[in-house]
């Protein structure tokens, strides 16, 4: 499975659990959502710069030791507040969402957050789509028709993934927790 | 009408039909633990949940099929889980019509003969029962199968003959468990675009329990069971926004 994730949310979600380092934050990143495709230290610690920037995340100082970089970054309150916001809103419900679901229910469960509520939200955000979907099929023509298929196939299958994640959130939860 | 004379005295409502904290256990294993629902006239509700949920449970309880063990059902401002079993079985009979995964048809009888059945059942005169039933074969699509017996239609066909007999009698709902789920995608389609067609142009009320979303989307609103409690995805995206 390739992962499209947003990186410098699911950066804060990480910095929202622990303030980190760099190294430690892309370590939890590609065991996540970089299975296929590691982020690269270059890019962890440029996005770290522009959350700096931004007034996202802190940087503490340098701290002693071997290595690259030491500094811990801590998430602000404003980039708590985006990273909640991101959280708890449904995505736009459009085909292969899966990637981004999968790291919004990832980084809820390790930060105690209620994934089940955000699956659910997401679920009625792809139900109010397929109802659209549903009424432009019955009353369009034959192309409207096949054309709303494929859409209503692709979110069908999104909904079945959420159906089996809300059935396996506790054994998730326990990795999540473990790991 | 009978099934209307309970003691228990009306309140003011405004929903056609309600579970209210309803309760229902199969020995020791529990189907409904709390379960809630309102359903407004004219509406399309579909009930979604796991399997094991307590969806057609819910159904069931609101159909009067079976009673709660706890908690109540409302019907036109009257507790329906307070008739005894003639009652509801009068109520079932004339204000309620069912499609159930399989038909339920009897095989051995005629396309006319299954849809008029419940009005036979009702004592409606016969031949006013007949004229009824063939009235609607053709909006179902089926107008040349009246004579056929059911047991030589196809999955789709069989389906449009059980809908029809839901509707005969012009029920105020419809209740439906699994309509499509012996069909495949193309006439699993037109058995709901016919059961949401006529009950919108009928004002009929329709509550429909299905594991698939394809088949939800077509009611107006849906509701999840999980653990047999309801939760509405409509409140949980109202309480979502940020």
């Amino acid at each position: 499975m390739v992962l499209v994730v947003t990186v410098p949310l699911t950066l804060l979600g990480l910095l929202e659990r622990e303030p980190s380092h760099g190294y430690e934050l892309k370590r939890a990143y590609d065991s996540y959502f970089g299975r296929d495709k590691p982020l690269p230290f270059g890019q962890v610690y440029a996005t770290l710069a522009r959350l700096a920037r931004d007034g996202k995340v802190t940087e503490g100082e340098a701290e002693p030791g071997a290595g690259p970089d030491r500094k811990r970054y801590a998430i602000t309150e404003l980039g708590a507040r985006e990273f909640d916001s991101w959280l708890a809103t449904p995505i736009e419900p459009e085909p292969r969402l899966q990637s981004l679901l999968f790291a919004k229910v990832v980084l809820a469960l390790m930060l105690g957050r209620p994934a089940e509520t955000y699956l659910d939200t997401q679920r009625a955000a792809h139900l109010r789509r397929m109802r659209e979907l549903t009424e432009i099929k019955r009353n369009g023509s034959l192309v409207d028709a096949l054309l709303a298929d494929h859409g209503l196939f692709h979110l069908d299958a999104d909904i079945r993934w959420i159906d089996v994640t809300a059935a396996r959130l506790r054994t998730l939860a326990e990795m999540v927790r473990t790991t | 009408m009978t099934y209307l004379t309970n003691a228990a005295a009306p309140r003011a409502h405004s929903y056609l039909i309600e579970a209210r904290d309803a309760h229902k256990s199969f020995g020791q294993t529990p189907a409904l633990a709390g379960a809630t629902l309102t359903v407004s006239g004219g509406e399309i509700m579909a009930i979604m949940g796991p399997s094991g949920s307590g969806k057609s449970t819910l159904l069931h309880c609101m159909a009067g099929i079976f009673p709660p063990d706890a908690g109540e059902i409302w019907f036109r401002g009257r507790r329906l889980d307070a008739l005894d079993d003639a009652e509801r079985t009068e109520l079932r009979r004339t204000a309620f019509g069912f499609v159930f995964q399989f038909g339920q048809l009897v095989p051995e009888l005629t396309v006319a003969d299954n849809i008029a059945l419940p009005l036979l059942l009702s004592k409606a005169g016969r031949k006013a029962a007949y004229a009824a039933a063939n009235d609607w074969l053709p909006r179902l699509g089926i107008g040349g199968l009246g004579r056929r017996r059911t047991g030589e239609l196809s999955g789709g066909q069989a389906q449009r003959v059980a809908l029809a007999r839901a509707l005969v009698g012009r029920p105020e709902i419809v209740f439906a468990d699994e309509p499509t789920g012996s069909l495949d995608t193309l006439a699993g389609e037109m058995v709901m675009d016919l059961l949401v067609g006529i009950a919108r142009e009928e004002g009929a009320t329709v509550i429909l329990v299905t594991h698939d979303s394809r088949v939800a989307a077509y009611a107006d609103r849906q509701v999840l069971v999980r653990d047999g409690r309801v939760t509405d995805l409509a409140e949980v995206t109202a309480r979502a926004t940020p």
